[in-house]
């Protein structure tokens, strides 16, 4: 019901564009896969849409641009009851509540079972649903890897855990070559239901090999999908949405953002896994990020909004395929893009960003679309230099002040 | 003789009467369950005394009582010693003799050693049949009926033909790929015939002749072959990379050994789902070199699946000859390293494949367990089709192993001396298979190629939006530049 709000919306806003260039196909042509569940959207679709605006809540962001958690839940509770949850927390809930669900969602890892993750995200799964069915693996990433796509094959939804993301490095050769490929391959035959996860991106002086950006690595990869989560509502949403989706899917976690908090519904729900959030709705410029950048950026905006700015961010979510449906619509309120990653600057998810955007939204821009991302450089283990290898609040405002002059 | 006995190994003599008496056992074994690594830090070895006073120092129960019965075997040992043996020989601590480390016990050895790199004689193999197709006398073998060794043979022949065919037919440049299981028949149909319809086969690529046994058409492996819109993977992968989802045989990818891991996820679900059915998954010599391998090894002997590792050891990997790719005794001696219960046996003797594997089968799934095969054989043809052998290998070796060594000459030898088959049942079948492989091959190329909408279908379940768009525009150019484009390929 909400795709046919997206047509109409679409359809005002593309009567000036090159159709040539970009048919504006909503992305909710996704959903010619039957929903049987309750698809929440959130609100940032509901705002979008020309219909069934929640006017109020839009207004009231604008006002009070304050980049506290309690920015981001308000977008995210859609009942007033909930329960406070920290992300890991909501993670393992999603789980488990698909675990429940389908007997055939499995987890398979190291340390997942009795130790219950290297981040607890597995905890108390494994005496609830059997060491079998919440597997601890030995040290081989390319066997347990390869072990779920043979399980999934048959017919299992494993999800297969990377202690940190780096590690699935190992396991590239069956993530690329058979993951992805398998479905295709075998003319549909066998499908390969994964949901690969893990903690990425730099986290709090763990060492070049622990700080690893693996969304730039895998994002050529045909055939699978990439998310990425960054608060407690959309980790449990995305985690859900990975299990139920019937293609492989990696959903990238961060170290750093476990312990976040926020108060989530009690109700079921389950997110888009191809759908970006709005985080704060706005009118200068359009900032892209996602996973830990989000909250550098939410902070910057603190400070832009004193100085007068009204940038509009977006957490795109979905790294592979883009919601360039959501993005668009933005660039063609703002004009002015600027994308914040925590990806190194070569070949990472903001040089695809901004390929795509130039090719698809080139009339629309009134200033080059400016990334901010961390230098081509291993991270360093010294916590000063590493803090400089990540975009920080300050660069973002000098961006946006650079972007809007 | 006696002295060099006793001065070598004391620790041997005074062990060996311990282990005769049975109050000392259970004494040891008390003695064992009490053993922790802190207690032994505590504990330096103390010298023995024939009447050694017992400590005084105020110890926790559980201590004094270690303390008591080690001590009461430190007496028992210098009583047995003292009274059997002419020289008094000093006793060992038993605290020395074997220790609890994590993952089990161990026993010590006071001798520097190290394990030679090879055994003096290599593992035996297996086989039922001599030379000439003669069953031996005395044999572990099960009696297989005439109608199962008839289909076992001219399933055999089918293959052998199949693939001379195809082969042609690539040097012809009617089809572009083509690799041969020459010398490899018996392995290809004897493995299949010992498993059912059920059990998962995860091949590496040159396996066919499981799909041939299980009813895949000539036809079928022809039109995957000539990739035209009959085929079941619909025109994306090369030649031989066969899929049958109806026969569970799992599509093959070019990558080497990646299976491996995916036949012991496969009976990693079989054990969660508790069924009556195993995996079988094949690969080569040369696999068994990957990270894959060893890992997938590793992985199913501890998590217990039921799942047969059956190695195609044909002295060839590509170019590189067994001797260059492990320096162990063949494969056969990995599964030992990894816990996994394992066989040799002769690659080209149907009977003795055929026996392997069907034991193999009840094992692994009446004990959830592992199991390695391997078949000692000849790749008697080309890598594939783009590869020359003569460059790295005599013709004479490749002549001698399609001369007596062909698995199909030995079965066939076997099967005529059965009196069910003779050599006018012989020409008849060739020639009749022949026939059907040059009709599908006709047939095959006439049929369209799948069209260009499915170059975009199955990467996701459901095309996104950016994939629609790729075809969209390819659809257009296409469309523009018509003469451009193969004529036989539809949009």
């Amino acid at each position: 019901m909400a795709s046919i709000f997206q047509r109409i919306g679409a359809l005002s806003s593309s009567t000036t564009l090159d159709t040539k260039k970009f048919h504006l196909s909503s992305p909710r042509s996704l959903l010619e896969r039957k929903v049987s569940f309750l698809v929440v959207r959130s609100d940032a679709a509901k705002i979008n849409s020309g219909v069934n605006r929640i006017g109020g809540r839009a207004h009231h962001l604008v006002a009070n641009a304050v980049a506290t958690k309690a920015d981001t839940s308000a977008e995210s509770t859609a009942s007033k009851s909930g329960h406070e949850i920290l992300l890991y927390e909501a993670l393992k809930e999603g789980l488990e509540e698909e675990m429940e669900r389908d007997a055939r969602v499995c987890v398979m890892g190291e340390d997942v079972g009795h130790y219950g993750g290297s981040y607890k995200v597995t905890k108390g799964l494994a005496p609830k649903f059997g060491d079998l069915r919440v597997l601890d693996t030995p040290i081989a990433e390319n066997a347990f890897t390869g072990m779920g796509i043979g399980a999934a094959m048959m017919g299992l939804r494993p999800i297969i855990e990377g202690m940190n993301m780096g590690f699935l490095l190992l396991a590239f050769n069956q993530i690329s070559n058979n993951c992805g490929m398998l479905h295709y391959t075998s003319g549909g035959q066998f499908k390969i239901p994964v949901v690969i996860r893990g903690p990425g991106g730099v986290g709090r002086q763990l060492g070049a090999e622990h700080s690893q950006r693996l969304e730039s690595y895998f994002q050529s990869i045909p055939g699978i999908q990439m998310v990425a989560c960054s608060t407690p509502y959309n980790a449990k949403g995305l985690m859900k949405a990975a299990i139920r989706s019937d293609n492989p899917v990696i959903l990238f976690e961060h170290v750093l953002l476990y312990n976040l908090k926020e108060t989530i519904p009690d109700e079921e729900y389950v997110l888009n896994l191809e759908e970006a959030e709005m985080v704060r709705p706005g009118q200068h410029v359009t900032i892209l990020t996602y996973s830990r950048m989000r909250y550098h950026v939410m902070q910057a905006a603190k400070t832009l909004v004193n100085k007068g700015y009204d940038p509009e961010v977006i957490d795109i979510r979905s790294l592979k395929p883009f919601d360039l449906h959501t993005i668009g619509n933005s660039i063609k309120k703002t004009h002015r893009v600027l994308i914040v990653e925590e990806c190194m600057r070569t070949g990472g998810i903001g040089a695809s960003l901004t390929a795509a955007i130039n090719e698809n939204f080139q009339d629309y821009l009134d200033a080059p679309i400016v990334c901010l991302s961390s230098q081509d450089v291993p991270t360093p283990y010294a916590g000063t230099l590493e803090e400089w290898t990540v975009v920080q609040p300050p660069q973002i405002v000098a961006a946006v002040e650079q972007l809007c002059q | 003789m006696a002295s060099s006995c006793l001065t070598k190994s004391k620790n041997f003599i005074i062990y060996n009467l311990k282990s005769k008496s049975s109050f000392t056992d259970r004494i040891s074994a008390f003695t064992n369950s009490l053993f922790h690594h802190r207690l032994l830090h505590t504990i330096s070895p103390l010298p023995v005394r024939k009447h050694a006073a017992y400590s005084r120092v105020n110890r926790t129960d559980d201590s004094q009582r270690f303390f008591e019965l080690a001590y009461v075997q430190r007496r028992l040992h210098s009583t047995v010693s003292v009274s059997s043996d002419v020289t008094q020989l000093p006793v060992e601590s038993p605290s020395l003799q074997i220790l609890d480390f994590p993952g089990g016990k161990v026993k010590f050895t006071k001798k520097l050693s190290f394990t030679s790199n090879s055994t003096e004689e290599r593992v035996h193999c297996y086989r039922v049949l001599d030379d000439n197709g003669q069953l031996f006398t005395d044999v572990d073998s099960l009696e297989i009926s005439k109608e199962l060794a008839i289909k076992m043979y001219t399933n055999m022949v089918t293959l052998e033909v199949m693939d001379t065919v195809f082969y042609e037919s690539q040097r012809q440049g009617r089809i572009s790929f083509y690799a041969t299981t020459t010398g490899e028949e018996a392995i290809n149909i004897a493995s299949a015939a010992a498993l059912n319809d059920n059990d998962f086969v995860f091949p590496q690529y040159r396996e066919p002749g499981v799909l041939l046994w299980r009813g895949f058409t000539l036809q079928e492996f022809a039109n995957q072959l000539f990739g035209n819109k009959h085929e079941y993977g619909k025109g994306r992968q090369m030649p031989i990379h066969y899929g049958s989802r109806k026969l569970n045989y799992f599509t093959v990818a070019s990558t080497v050994a990646t299976q491996i891991p995916h036949a012991v996820g496969a009976a990693y679900s079989l054990k969660m789902e508790k069924q009556d059915s195993c995996v079988i998954t094949y690969f080569g010599d040369g696999g068994t070199s990957t990270a894959d391998f060893h890992a997938a090894m590793n992985f199913a002997a501890v998590l217990e699946v039921p799942v047969i590792f059956f190695c195609r050891n044909n002295g060839w990997a590509i170019s590189t000859p067994v001797n260059e790719q492990f320096r162990s005794d063949g494969v056969v001696v990995k599964g030992k390293a990894y816990g996994v219960p394992s066989i040799r046996i002769d690659g080209n003797d149907a009977l003795a494949i055929y026996n392997a594997v069907y034991e193999a089968r009840k094992m692994a799934i009446k004990e959830q367990t592992p199991v390695l095969i391997e078949a000692l054989t000849y790749r008697a043809g080309h890598h594939t089709t783009s590869d020359d052998s003569t460059r790295y290998r005599s013709v004479e070796e490749i002549e001698r192993w399609r001369g007596d060594q062909n698995p199909v000459k030995r079965f066939r030898a076997w099967i005529e001396g059965r009196g069910w088959w003779n050599g006018v049942a012989e020409s008849e079948y060739r020639s009749s298979i022949r026939k059907q492989v040059a009709q599908v091959i006709q047939v095959a190329e006439r049929v369209e190629k799948p069209p260009v909408a499915d170059m975009f279908n199955d990467v996701y379940d459901v095309p996104p939006t950016n994939l629609n768009e790729q075809e969209a525009f390819v659809q257009k150019t296409v469309k523009k530049h018509r003469q451009d484009y193969p004529s036989d390929v539809p949009l």
